[in-house]
Protein backbone atom coordinates (compact mmCIF):
# COMPACT_ATOMS: atom_id res chain seq x y z
CA UNK A 1 0.00 0.00 0.00
CA UNK A 2 1.34 3.38 -1.01
CA UNK A 3 1.97 5.36 2.16
CA UNK A 4 0.01 8.36 0.89
CA UNK A 5 -2.91 6.35 -0.53
CA UNK A 6 -5.34 7.66 2.14
CA UNK A 7 -4.25 11.22 1.32
CA UNK A 8 -4.72 10.63 -2.41
CA UNK A 9 -8.18 9.22 -1.82
CA UNK A 10 -8.99 12.11 0.48
CA UNK A 11 -8.10 14.55 -2.30
CA UNK A 12 -10.35 12.62 -4.69
CA UNK A 13 -13.22 12.68 -2.19
CA UNK A 14 -12.77 16.40 -1.75
CA UNK A 15 -12.77 17.14 -5.48
CA UNK A 16 -15.54 14.72 -6.48
CA UNK A 17 -18.85 16.23 -7.46
CA UNK A 18 -20.90 13.23 -6.47
CA UNK A 19 -20.55 10.10 -4.36
CA UNK A 20 -17.32 8.44 -5.48
CA UNK A 21 -17.91 4.89 -6.58
CA UNK A 22 -15.54 2.05 -5.90
CA UNK A 23 -15.26 1.44 -9.67
CA UNK A 24 -14.27 5.06 -10.25
CA UNK A 25 -11.65 4.86 -7.51
CA UNK A 26 -10.24 1.68 -9.03
CA UNK A 27 -10.12 3.29 -12.46
CA UNK A 28 -8.40 6.43 -11.20
CA UNK A 29 -6.02 4.57 -8.89
CA UNK A 30 -5.01 2.23 -11.67
CA UNK A 31 -3.16 -0.76 -10.27
CA UNK A 32 -4.01 -0.33 -6.61
CA UNK A 33 -5.68 -3.40 -5.13
CA UNK A 34 -9.36 -2.92 -4.20
CA UNK A 35 -8.63 -4.25 -0.72
CA UNK A 36 -6.04 -1.50 -0.21
CA UNK A 37 -8.53 1.15 -1.39
CA UNK A 38 -11.16 -0.14 0.97
CA UNK A 39 -8.66 -0.22 3.80
CA UNK A 40 -7.66 3.38 3.07
CA UNK A 41 -11.33 4.44 3.04
CA UNK A 42 -11.92 2.75 6.39
CA UNK A 43 -8.81 4.43 7.71
CA UNK A 44 -10.06 7.85 6.55
CA UNK A 45 -13.52 7.30 7.99
CA UNK A 46 -12.07 6.28 11.35
CA UNK A 47 -9.73 9.25 11.30
CA UNK A 48 -12.60 11.70 10.73
CA UNK A 49 -14.54 10.12 13.59
CA UNK A 50 -11.55 10.36 15.90
CA UNK A 51 -10.91 13.95 14.95
CA UNK A 52 -14.60 14.90 15.35
CA UNK A 53 -14.27 17.75 12.86
CA UNK A 54 -16.79 19.37 10.57
CA UNK A 55 -17.41 16.47 8.21
CA UNK A 56 -17.63 12.71 8.04
CA UNK A 57 -17.27 10.03 5.39
CA UNK A 58 -20.57 8.51 4.34
CA UNK A 59 -21.38 5.60 2.08
CA UNK A 60 -24.25 6.78 -0.06
CA UNK A 61 -25.92 5.85 -3.38
CA UNK A 62 -23.27 3.25 -4.16
CA UNK A 63 -20.33 5.58 -3.43
CA UNK A 64 -18.39 7.48 -0.80
CA UNK A 65 -18.93 11.14 0.00
CA UNK A 66 -17.72 13.74 2.47
CA UNK A 67 -20.67 15.35 4.23
CA UNK A 68 -20.92 18.01 6.90
CA UNK A 69 -21.94 16.88 10.36
CA UNK A 70 -25.65 17.36 11.04
CA UNK A 71 -24.94 19.30 14.23
CA UNK A 72 -23.57 22.16 12.15
CA UNK A 73 -26.54 22.39 9.80
CA UNK A 74 -27.71 25.78 11.04
CA UNK A 75 -24.30 27.34 10.25
CA UNK A 76 -24.36 26.07 6.71
CA UNK A 77 -27.90 27.28 6.32
CA UNK A 78 -26.67 30.73 7.25
CA UNK A 79 -23.86 30.48 4.70
CA UNK A 80 -26.08 29.31 1.88
CA UNK A 81 -29.26 31.18 2.63
CA UNK A 82 -32.56 29.34 2.42
CA UNK A 83 -32.42 25.58 2.52
CA UNK A 84 -34.32 23.16 0.32
CA UNK A 85 -38.06 23.08 0.67
CA UNK A 86 -39.37 20.43 3.05
CA UNK A 87 -41.54 17.62 1.79
CA UNK A 88 -45.10 17.64 3.06
CA UNK A 89 -46.47 14.65 4.94
CA UNK A 90 -48.51 13.42 1.93
CA UNK A 91 -45.40 13.74 -0.26
CA UNK A 92 -43.27 11.81 2.24
CA UNK A 93 -45.89 9.07 2.52
CA UNK A 94 -46.13 8.74 -1.24
CA UNK A 95 -42.35 8.67 -1.53
CA UNK A 96 -42.20 5.98 1.16
CA UNK A 97 -44.69 3.86 -0.79
CA UNK A 98 -42.68 4.19 -4.00
CA UNK A 99 -39.42 3.46 -2.16
CA UNK A 100 -40.66 0.32 -0.44
CA UNK A 101 -42.96 -1.04 -3.13
CA UNK A 102 -41.22 -0.16 -6.40
CA UNK A 103 -41.86 -0.77 -9.24
CA UNK A 104 -45.34 0.53 -8.55
CA UNK A 105 -48.30 2.02 -10.43
CA UNK A 106 -50.16 5.19 -9.49
CA UNK A 107 -53.37 3.19 -8.95
CA UNK A 108 -51.57 0.97 -6.43
CA UNK A 109 -50.24 4.01 -4.57
CA UNK A 110 -53.70 5.58 -4.44
CA UNK A 111 -55.13 2.31 -3.23
CA UNK A 112 -52.74 2.32 -0.29
CA UNK A 113 -53.24 5.95 0.63
CA UNK A 114 -56.97 6.10 -0.14
CA UNK A 115 -56.64 9.47 -1.90
CA UNK A 116 -55.70 10.90 -5.29
CA UNK A 117 -51.91 11.18 -5.66
CA UNK A 118 -51.50 12.89 -9.04
CA UNK A 119 -50.26 16.21 -7.70
CA UNK A 120 -47.90 14.65 -5.19
CA UNK A 121 -46.40 12.34 -7.82
CA UNK A 122 -45.78 15.29 -10.11
CA UNK A 123 -43.99 17.12 -7.30
CA UNK A 124 -41.81 14.11 -6.53
CA UNK A 125 -40.97 13.74 -10.24
CA UNK A 126 -40.03 17.42 -10.46
CA UNK A 127 -37.76 17.09 -7.47
CA UNK A 128 -36.22 14.02 -9.08
CA UNK A 129 -36.93 11.80 -6.12
CA UNK A 130 -38.91 9.37 -8.24
CA UNK A 131 -38.78 8.50 -11.91
CA UNK A 132 -40.85 6.80 -14.56
CA UNK A 133 -39.43 3.36 -15.19
CA UNK A 134 -41.66 2.49 -18.11
CA UNK A 135 -45.21 1.37 -18.76
CA UNK A 136 -46.99 -1.75 -17.64
CA UNK A 137 -48.37 -3.79 -20.51
CA UNK A 138 -51.94 -3.91 -19.27
CA UNK A 139 -54.98 -1.99 -20.59
CA UNK A 140 -54.30 1.73 -20.39
CA UNK A 141 -50.53 1.07 -20.25
CA UNK A 142 -50.08 2.90 -16.92
CA UNK A 143 -46.72 4.38 -15.92
CA UNK A 144 -44.46 2.47 -13.55
CA UNK A 145 -42.69 4.50 -10.85
CA UNK A 146 -39.48 3.94 -8.92
CA UNK A 147 -37.00 6.00 -6.92
CA UNK A 148 -33.92 7.74 -8.32
CA UNK A 149 -30.28 7.83 -7.34
CA UNK A 150 -30.95 11.34 -6.06
CA UNK A 151 -33.43 9.81 -3.61
CA UNK A 152 -30.62 7.66 -2.18
CA UNK A 153 -28.31 10.67 -1.98
CA UNK A 154 -30.83 12.89 -0.22
CA UNK A 155 -31.96 10.28 2.27
CA UNK A 156 -28.40 9.11 2.91
CA UNK A 157 -28.94 5.53 1.80
CA UNK A 158 -26.30 3.24 0.34
CA UNK A 159 -28.83 1.46 -1.85
CA UNK A 160 -32.44 0.36 -1.64
CA UNK A 161 -31.53 -2.54 0.62
CA UNK A 162 -30.35 0.08 3.10
CA UNK A 163 -33.96 1.25 3.69
CA UNK A 164 -34.93 0.68 7.32
CA UNK A 165 -37.06 -2.42 7.84
CA UNK A 166 -40.64 -1.89 8.90
CA UNK A 167 -42.06 -3.35 12.09
CA UNK A 168 -45.38 -5.09 12.11
CA UNK A 169 -48.11 -2.84 13.44
CA UNK A 170 -49.43 -4.57 16.54
CA UNK A 171 -51.67 -1.92 17.94
CA UNK A 172 -52.32 1.77 17.70
CA UNK A 173 -50.12 3.49 20.17
CA UNK A 174 -51.66 6.88 20.95
CA UNK A 175 -50.08 9.56 18.81
CA UNK A 176 -47.28 7.36 17.58
CA UNK A 177 -48.56 6.66 14.12
CA UNK A 178 -49.08 10.11 12.65
CA UNK A 179 -46.68 12.56 14.18
CA UNK A 180 -45.76 15.57 12.13
CA UNK A 181 -42.16 15.42 11.01
CA UNK A 182 -40.21 17.16 13.75
CA UNK A 183 -39.35 20.67 12.67
CA UNK A 184 -36.11 20.88 14.62
CA UNK A 185 -33.60 18.19 13.77
CA UNK A 186 -31.99 16.74 16.84
CA UNK A 187 -28.28 16.90 17.07
CA UNK A 188 -26.59 13.68 18.05
CA UNK A 189 -28.00 11.61 15.18
CA UNK A 190 -25.02 11.64 12.93
CA UNK A 191 -23.55 8.27 12.13
CA UNK B 1 -71.32 18.27 -1.31
CA UNK B 2 -73.06 21.51 -2.04
CA UNK B 3 -71.88 23.92 -4.64
CA UNK B 4 -71.17 27.01 -2.65
CA UNK B 5 -68.77 29.82 -3.31
CA UNK B 6 -66.84 29.06 -0.17
CA UNK B 7 -65.22 25.71 0.39
CA UNK B 8 -62.41 24.47 2.56
CA UNK B 9 -60.07 21.83 1.29
CA UNK B 10 -60.45 18.88 3.59
CA UNK B 11 -56.85 17.79 3.16
CA UNK B 12 -55.72 20.16 5.85
CA UNK B 13 -57.88 18.51 8.45
CA UNK B 14 -57.81 14.86 7.49
CA UNK B 15 -55.76 13.98 4.52
CA UNK B 16 -58.04 11.16 3.54
CA UNK B 17 -60.63 8.74 4.88
CA UNK B 18 -57.88 6.53 6.32
CA UNK B 19 -56.65 9.36 8.53
CA UNK B 20 -60.14 9.97 9.81
CA UNK B 21 -60.58 6.28 10.63
CA UNK B 22 -57.25 6.13 12.46
CA UNK B 23 -58.20 9.26 14.35
CA UNK B 24 -61.48 7.66 15.45
CA UNK B 25 -59.90 4.36 16.43
CA UNK B 26 -57.34 6.18 18.52
CA UNK B 27 -59.86 8.52 20.04
CA UNK B 28 -62.04 5.63 21.16
CA UNK B 29 -58.99 3.67 22.31
CA UNK B 30 -60.14 0.51 20.57
CA UNK B 31 -58.09 -2.36 19.20
CA UNK B 32 -57.43 -2.06 15.48
CA UNK B 33 -57.93 -5.84 15.14
CA UNK B 34 -61.29 -5.67 16.94
CA UNK B 35 -62.94 -2.52 15.64
CA UNK B 36 -66.47 -1.86 16.92
CA UNK B 37 -67.77 -1.20 13.41
CA UNK B 38 -71.20 0.13 14.41
CA UNK B 39 -69.69 2.73 16.73
CA UNK B 40 -66.95 3.79 14.34
CA UNK B 41 -69.35 4.00 11.38
CA UNK B 42 -71.71 6.18 13.38
CA UNK B 43 -68.91 8.55 14.38
CA UNK B 44 -67.46 8.55 10.89
CA UNK B 45 -70.81 9.65 9.45
CA UNK B 46 -71.11 12.31 12.15
CA UNK B 47 -67.79 13.73 11.02
CA UNK B 48 -68.92 13.77 7.40
CA UNK B 49 -72.11 15.59 8.42
CA UNK B 50 -70.15 18.02 10.48
CA UNK B 51 -67.70 18.69 7.67
CA UNK B 52 -70.51 19.23 5.21
CA UNK B 53 -72.26 21.75 7.44
CA UNK B 54 -68.96 23.62 7.59
CA UNK B 55 -68.93 23.67 3.80
CA UNK B 56 -65.81 21.56 3.70
CA UNK B 57 -65.50 20.11 0.25
CA UNK B 58 -65.49 16.35 0.73
CA UNK B 59 -63.53 14.21 -1.65
CA UNK B 60 -65.35 11.24 -3.12
CA UNK B 61 -62.97 8.95 -1.24
CA UNK B 62 -64.71 9.87 2.03
CA UNK B 63 -68.09 8.83 0.65
CA UNK B 64 -66.64 5.59 -0.70
CA UNK B 65 -65.24 4.72 2.73
CA UNK B 66 -68.63 5.48 4.30
CA UNK B 67 -70.20 2.97 1.91
CA UNK B 68 -67.55 0.36 2.76
CA UNK B 69 -68.16 0.89 6.47
CA UNK B 70 -71.93 0.55 6.05
CA UNK B 71 -71.45 -2.63 4.07
CA UNK B 72 -69.16 -4.19 6.67
CA UNK B 73 -71.57 -3.20 9.40
CA UNK B 74 -74.46 -4.93 7.66
CA UNK B 75 -72.39 -8.06 7.04
CA UNK B 76 -71.58 -8.18 10.75
CA UNK B 77 -75.30 -8.19 11.51
CA UNK B 78 -76.01 -11.21 9.33
CA UNK B 79 -76.43 -14.46 11.25
CA UNK B 80 -73.42 -16.69 10.90
CA UNK B 81 -74.27 -20.27 10.04
CA UNK B 82 -72.23 -22.72 12.01
CA UNK B 83 -71.09 -24.74 8.97
CA UNK B 84 -69.79 -21.60 7.30
CA UNK B 85 -67.83 -20.22 10.19
CA UNK B 86 -64.65 -21.92 9.11
CA UNK B 87 -64.66 -20.57 5.60
CA UNK B 88 -66.01 -17.10 6.20
CA UNK B 89 -63.52 -14.59 7.48
CA UNK B 90 -64.23 -11.60 9.66
CA UNK B 91 -65.70 -8.90 7.37
CA UNK B 92 -63.65 -6.33 9.30
CA UNK B 93 -60.47 -7.70 7.75
CA UNK B 94 -61.41 -5.71 4.69
CA UNK B 95 -60.82 -2.66 6.84
CA UNK B 96 -57.98 -3.91 9.02
CA UNK B 97 -55.67 -4.89 6.16
CA UNK B 98 -55.56 -1.50 4.42
CA UNK B 99 -55.45 0.29 7.77
CA UNK B 100 -52.44 -1.61 9.08
CA UNK B 101 -50.79 -1.22 5.69
CA UNK B 102 -51.41 2.51 5.86
CA UNK B 103 -49.93 2.70 9.35
CA UNK B 104 -46.80 0.94 8.14
CA UNK B 105 -46.47 3.51 5.38
CA UNK B 106 -46.84 6.34 7.86
CA UNK B 107 -44.14 4.76 9.96
CA UNK B 108 -41.90 4.40 6.91
CA UNK B 109 -42.45 8.06 6.01
CA UNK B 110 -41.59 9.04 9.55
CA UNK B 111 -38.38 6.99 9.50
CA UNK B 112 -37.39 8.60 6.20
CA UNK B 113 -37.98 12.10 7.54
CA UNK B 114 -35.77 11.39 10.56
CA UNK B 115 -32.71 10.55 8.52
CA UNK B 116 -29.91 13.02 7.97
CA UNK B 117 -31.32 14.73 4.93
CA UNK B 118 -28.97 16.14 2.35
CA UNK B 119 -29.60 19.87 2.00
CA UNK B 120 -31.21 20.05 5.38
CA UNK B 121 -29.09 18.36 8.03
CA UNK B 122 -26.00 17.51 6.08
CA UNK B 123 -24.35 19.19 3.12
CA UNK B 124 -21.80 18.43 0.45
CA UNK B 125 -19.48 20.77 -1.35
CA UNK B 126 -21.41 22.50 -4.09
CA UNK B 127 -20.58 21.04 -7.47
CA UNK B 128 -18.99 23.26 -10.05
CA UNK B 129 -21.09 24.39 -12.97
CA UNK B 130 -22.27 21.44 -15.01
CA UNK B 131 -21.11 21.08 -18.61
CA UNK B 132 -24.67 21.63 -19.71
CA UNK B 133 -24.36 25.42 -19.29
CA UNK B 134 -21.47 25.30 -21.74
CA UNK B 135 -23.66 23.71 -24.34
CA UNK B 136 -26.43 26.19 -23.62
CA UNK B 137 -24.19 29.04 -24.68
CA UNK B 138 -23.62 27.68 -28.15
CA UNK B 139 -26.38 28.11 -30.70
CA UNK B 140 -28.68 25.14 -30.62
CA UNK B 141 -32.14 24.40 -31.93
CA UNK B 142 -34.84 22.13 -30.65
CA UNK B 143 -35.46 19.46 -33.23
CA UNK B 144 -38.48 17.60 -34.40
CA UNK B 145 -39.34 14.05 -35.32
CA UNK B 146 -38.09 14.26 -38.92
CA UNK B 147 -34.58 15.34 -38.03
CA UNK B 148 -34.54 12.48 -35.56
CA UNK B 149 -35.61 9.99 -38.17
CA UNK B 150 -32.87 11.25 -40.51
CA UNK B 151 -30.26 10.78 -37.81
CA UNK B 152 -31.66 7.36 -37.05
CA UNK B 153 -31.41 6.32 -40.70
CA UNK B 154 -27.75 7.21 -40.76
CA UNK B 155 -27.15 4.98 -37.80
CA UNK B 156 -29.16 2.18 -39.32
CA UNK B 157 -27.10 2.44 -42.52
CA UNK B 158 -23.94 2.10 -40.51
CA UNK B 159 -25.22 -1.07 -38.86
CA UNK B 160 -25.54 -2.64 -42.24
CA UNK B 161 -28.18 -4.59 -44.09
CA UNK B 162 -30.52 -7.01 -42.45
CA UNK B 163 -28.86 -10.14 -43.84
CA UNK B 164 -27.22 -10.88 -40.51
CA UNK B 165 -28.90 -13.92 -39.10
CA UNK B 166 -29.77 -13.35 -35.51
CA UNK B 167 -29.63 -16.59 -33.58
CA UNK B 168 -29.73 -14.78 -30.30
CA UNK B 169 -33.33 -14.90 -29.11
CA UNK B 170 -32.42 -12.75 -26.14
CA UNK B 171 -33.68 -9.48 -27.57
CA UNK B 172 -34.37 -6.64 -25.21
CA UNK B 173 -37.76 -4.99 -24.72
CA UNK B 174 -38.39 -1.27 -25.15
CA UNK B 175 -39.24 -1.00 -21.47
CA UNK B 176 -35.91 -2.53 -20.44
CA UNK B 177 -34.06 -0.28 -22.86
CA UNK B 178 -35.76 2.79 -21.36
CA UNK B 179 -34.62 1.68 -17.92
CA UNK B 180 -31.05 1.23 -19.21
CA UNK B 181 -31.03 4.63 -20.88
CA UNK B 182 -32.41 6.33 -17.78
CA UNK B 183 -29.64 4.71 -15.75
CA UNK B 184 -27.04 6.05 -18.18
CA UNK B 185 -28.59 9.52 -18.24
CA UNK B 186 -28.59 9.61 -14.47
CA UNK B 187 -24.84 9.11 -14.55
CA UNK B 188 -24.34 11.57 -17.37
CA UNK B 189 -27.03 14.21 -17.90
CA UNK B 190 -26.51 14.50 -21.65
CA UNK B 191 -25.49 12.10 -24.40
CA UNK B 192 -25.07 12.55 -28.14
CA UNK B 193 -27.45 10.71 -30.41
CA UNK B 194 -24.60 8.47 -31.63
CA UNK B 195 -23.55 7.57 -28.11
CA UNK B 196 -27.00 6.19 -27.44
CA UNK B 197 -26.44 3.54 -30.08
CA UNK B 198 -22.85 2.65 -29.30
CA UNK B 199 -22.06 -1.02 -29.16
CA UNK B 200 -25.33 -2.07 -30.75
CA UNK B 201 -24.59 -4.46 -33.57
CA UNK B 202 -27.95 -5.65 -34.73
CA UNK B 203 -30.75 -3.79 -36.49
CA UNK B 204 -33.25 -5.04 -33.93
CA UNK B 205 -31.22 -3.55 -31.12
CA UNK B 206 -30.88 -0.20 -32.87
CA UNK B 207 -34.59 -0.09 -33.63
CA UNK B 208 -35.52 -0.95 -30.05
CA UNK B 209 -33.25 1.85 -28.82
CA UNK B 210 -34.81 4.33 -31.23
CA UNK B 211 -38.34 3.39 -30.17
CA UNK B 212 -37.27 3.70 -26.54
CA UNK B 213 -35.96 7.21 -27.23
CA UNK B 214 -39.23 8.20 -28.89
CA UNK B 215 -41.21 6.84 -25.98
CA UNK B 216 -39.01 8.72 -23.53
CA UNK B 217 -39.53 11.94 -25.47
CA UNK B 218 -43.26 11.37 -25.36
CA UNK B 219 -43.09 10.84 -21.60
CA UNK B 220 -41.14 14.12 -21.45
CA UNK B 221 -38.19 12.41 -19.83
CA UNK B 222 -35.72 13.79 -22.34
CA UNK B 223 -35.13 16.81 -24.57
CA UNK B 224 -33.43 16.84 -27.96
CA UNK B 225 -31.20 19.67 -29.00
CA UNK B 226 -29.20 20.03 -32.22
CA UNK B 227 -26.03 22.06 -32.51
CA UNK B 228 -26.43 24.57 -35.33
CA UNK B 229 -22.92 24.25 -36.77
CA UNK B 230 -21.97 20.64 -36.19
CA UNK B 231 -25.44 19.19 -36.55
CA UNK B 232 -24.76 16.94 -33.56
CA UNK B 233 -27.93 15.94 -31.75
CA UNK B 234 -27.74 15.77 -27.97
CA UNK B 235 -30.21 14.21 -25.60
CA UNK B 236 -30.75 15.85 -22.23
CA UNK B 237 -32.27 14.19 -19.23
CA UNK B 238 -34.96 16.39 -17.74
Amino acid sequence: MTPDLPAIIESLLFAAEEPLRMETLREVLDGVAPAAIRQALDHLGAEYEKRGGGFYLQQVAGGYQLRTRPCFHSWIRRLRGSGSERLSRPALETLAIVAYRQPILRAEIENLRGVDCGGVLRLLLERRLIRVMGRKEIPGRPLIYGTTRQFLEIFELRDLKDLPTLKEIRELVPDAASPEPSSAPEDGKNP
Amino acid sequence: MQSTDYAVRVEHIFEGPMDLLIHLIRKNEVDIYDIPVALITEQYLQYLDWMQTLNIDLAGDFILMAATLAQIKSRMLLPVHSQETETEEDPRLELVRPLTEYLRIKEAAEMLSQRNLLGEHTFVRQPEALPRTEVDETPVVRIGLFELIDAFRQILDRVGPAHQVNLDADTISIKDRIAQLVDRLEQQPSLTFDELFQGQGSRTEVIVTFLAILEMARLELIDFVQHVETGIIRIFYR
